[in-house]
């Protein structure tokens, strides 16, 4: 899709009360702008209520929430920051935060080397690259309730395909989901396979927008493969390394429904990530409040790596965005 | 590996005579791709071998890797002793009011910001894409409190109203309209078309292809969500088919081959779409990171 900027923007006519430029000529005044007022809110009113009414409002509403005590059924207590206070010190949260890490670690890295890697192999045009491309792709629609399903089954312990493989070629099982040091790093493996899609799609598309006259060019100066990837082809991908990334971790970050549908948290809480803890305390234990906090909390977190990523990369001088 | 004239094509694209070593390298490449094709392949083949096991052969220790015969007793069960059908059918309903409420506020939307001057508009844009910032996890709570006040918990319209319009559809469709030709429309404007019949009858007949990336993505969104209908509907002839199939896993553990039937259900619309629409998923894909 062509992400032009503003290239076919009307040239604004200088008229005093026109600021409909060349599409239209009407009389001027006031009733024009008025009308042209009421045109374009019916155009773009009814979906900005919607969302503004369902993320503006509540983001204002959670903050609030976020200093005081309530259940949802009895009167709020205005608290404060306590919620906060007591957050950074709860060690389950803080445990929460850990895991969160654990996974982010687990997964960005290898979702980004994946993505590139999977990228690099299927921009050819060699015979079957359609079937490739198509088997790689389709784990993508498969949602996180169905991968997380199929997880529990492929690493069961006992009935698992995975195990079984282990099995035939003599080496030890593994405890996967159910062992507290193995659960997260399935569940990265499996949100590997519903994601590599993603960001081999978005380098696949930035390989193909490198011309190829660039590495033909380096090809012929004597270069080898690799030195031509690592030279010419990889300092191009920078930008496009910075977005995925940051989109990657913001992702990962947000980290629920694979936790929900393999391990609940467990075992012995070792995938309880942030998310997880905030639904849990929100929704289960109905603390509205620490919930809030919590979600606060994380969008804070997100905000300041990301813009902590856009900064590093301006340094860099890649533009990403 | 047989090196097809298309191969050859290519390769003398480079400026390359086709020697020998080159050859072998781009046959290479299928043993790399062909054994990651199975591997990504490998889940759902598992999924649709177990769906179609006979139960009591998936609890076999060690279980067999092809089941010794094809049963349809996990479909059967699935359907019978599951409300599989009434969450297939509320899914399709969430689904189809997201998907057709997506494709017209935002195409308004998108088309009001790209093209149509008014007080506001560039403000109003700009709060628009600022909320995609914002995670939904932060909204769950406050929006759940709202929903339970308006009566709305507990109904299929708590699934399917976060997911009428969206910050990234608006965003898409007035990208797309600022990349179109405005003298299309300053002719039908010349004509005497005014902006709702300029939009709909010239703008948005262009636009199928942006119509088709908002859709998938909707489709994809509202489908495969899972932790908004968890917290907003708890009545079990009201999940969504997401949520039904996560609910197996405290109630069905181990009837691996009713778990996989599930899952095959699930999943098999939105495999069958992507087949026939490849397209305009990866299209849809590149302009999102849905899911996480």
């Amino acid at each position: 899709m062509a992400t032009t900027t503003e290239p076919a923007s009307p040239p604004r006519t200088p008229r005093p009360g026109s600021r409909q430029g060349r599409i239209e000529p009407r009389p001027r005044g006031r009733s024009r702008w008025v009308r042209d007022m009421l045109e374009g809110w019916s155009f773009v009113g009814p979906a900005m209520l919607i969302i503004l009414g369902l993320s503006v409002f509540p983001a204002l509403w959670a903050f609030v929430l976020s200093l005081q005590k309530w259940n949802g059924f009895a009167t709020p207590k205005f608290i404060g920051g306590a919620n906060y206070a007591r957050l950074v010190t709860d060690s389950e949260f803080i445990d929460a935060v850990v895991h969160t890490a654990v996974y982010v670690i687990l997964f960005v890295p290898a979702s980004v080397l994946t993505g590139l890697f999977l990228a690099v192999a299927l921009n050819r045009n060699i015979r079957f690259i359609g079937v490739y491309r198509t088997a790689i792709f389709v784990p993508f629609v498969a949602s996180a309730a169905a991968t997380g399903i199929l997880s529990t089954y492929l690493f069961s312990p006992q009935y698992g395909l995975v195990n079984n493989v282990l099995r035939v070629l003599g080496l030890p099982t593994q405890g996967w989901l159910e062992d507290p040091n193995q659960a997260m790093i399935v569940i990265a493996i499996m949100s590997l396979w519903g994601q590599a899609a993603f960001t081999t799609v978005i380098y696949l598309a930035a390989l193909q927008d490198i011309p190829s006259e660039l590495v033909e060019s380096a090809r012929i100066d004597g270069a080898s493969r690799w030195k031509a990837f690592w030279y010419v082809i990889w300092p191009q991908l920078g930008p496009v390394t910075v977005f995925v990334t940051i989109w990657q971790v913001i992702g990962a970050i947000q980290l629920f429904d694979l936790v929900y549908t393999t391990t609940r948290g467990g075992p012995l809480d070792a995938t309880k990530t942030i998310v997880y803890f905030l639904w849990e305390k929100a929704f289960k234990n109905l603390q509205f409040g620490y919930g809030s906090a919590a979600a606060y909390l994380l969008f804070l977190v997100t905000l300041l790596i990301t813009i902590g990523m856009v900064i590093y990369a301006r340094r860099k001088n890649l533009e990403a965005f | 590996m047989g090196t097809t004239v298309r191969e050859l094509s290519a390769s003398t694209r480079l400026a390359e005579p086709p020697s020998p070593r080159r050859r072998r390298r781009i046959s290479g490449w299928h043993f790399v791709l062909a054994p990651l094709a199975l591997l990504f392949m490998t889940p759902f083949v598992q999924m649709l071998l177990a769906a179609l096991a006979p139960a009591e052969e998936l609890v076999r220790f060690p279980p067999p890797f092809i089941p010794s015969r094809l049963s349809l007793d996990g479909i059967a069960s699935l359907f019978r002793d599951t409300g599989i059908l009434r969450w297939l059918v509320n899914s399709t309903i969430v689904s189809v009011i997201a998907i057709g409420a997506h494709l017209v506020l935002c195409s308004l939307a998108g088309y009001g910001f790209a093209r149509l001057h008014f007080r506001g508009r560039d403000f109003g844009f700009i709060a628009i894409v600022a909320t995609i910032m914002i995670p939904t996890q932060l909204l769950m709570i406050p929006t759940y409190i709202m929903f339970s006040r308006l009566g709305l918990i507990d109904t299929l319209a708590a699934a399917f109203v976060p997911w009428l319009a969206s910050a990234f559809g608006i965003f898409l469709m007035r990208q797309f309209f600022l990349s179109i030709p405005v003298e299309l429309e300053e002719a039908a404007a010349l004509d005497g078309a005014n902006k709702w019949q300029t939009f709909l009858r010239v703008v948005l007949p262009l636009a199928k292809p942006a119509l088709a990336t908002l859709a998938i993505f909707t489709l994809l969104g509202a489908w495969n969500d899972l932790i908004w209908p968890l917290v907003a509907i708890n009545k079990e002839n009201l999940f969504t088919i997401q949520l039904g199939i996560a609910d197996f896993q405290s109630t069905r553990r181990t009837q691996w081959s009713l778990l996989m039937a599930g899952n095959v259900v699930a999943t098999a619309p939105l495999i069958l779409f992507f087949l026939f629409a490849q397209k305009h998923f990866i299209a849809t894909m590149t302009m999102t990171g849905l899911k996480g």
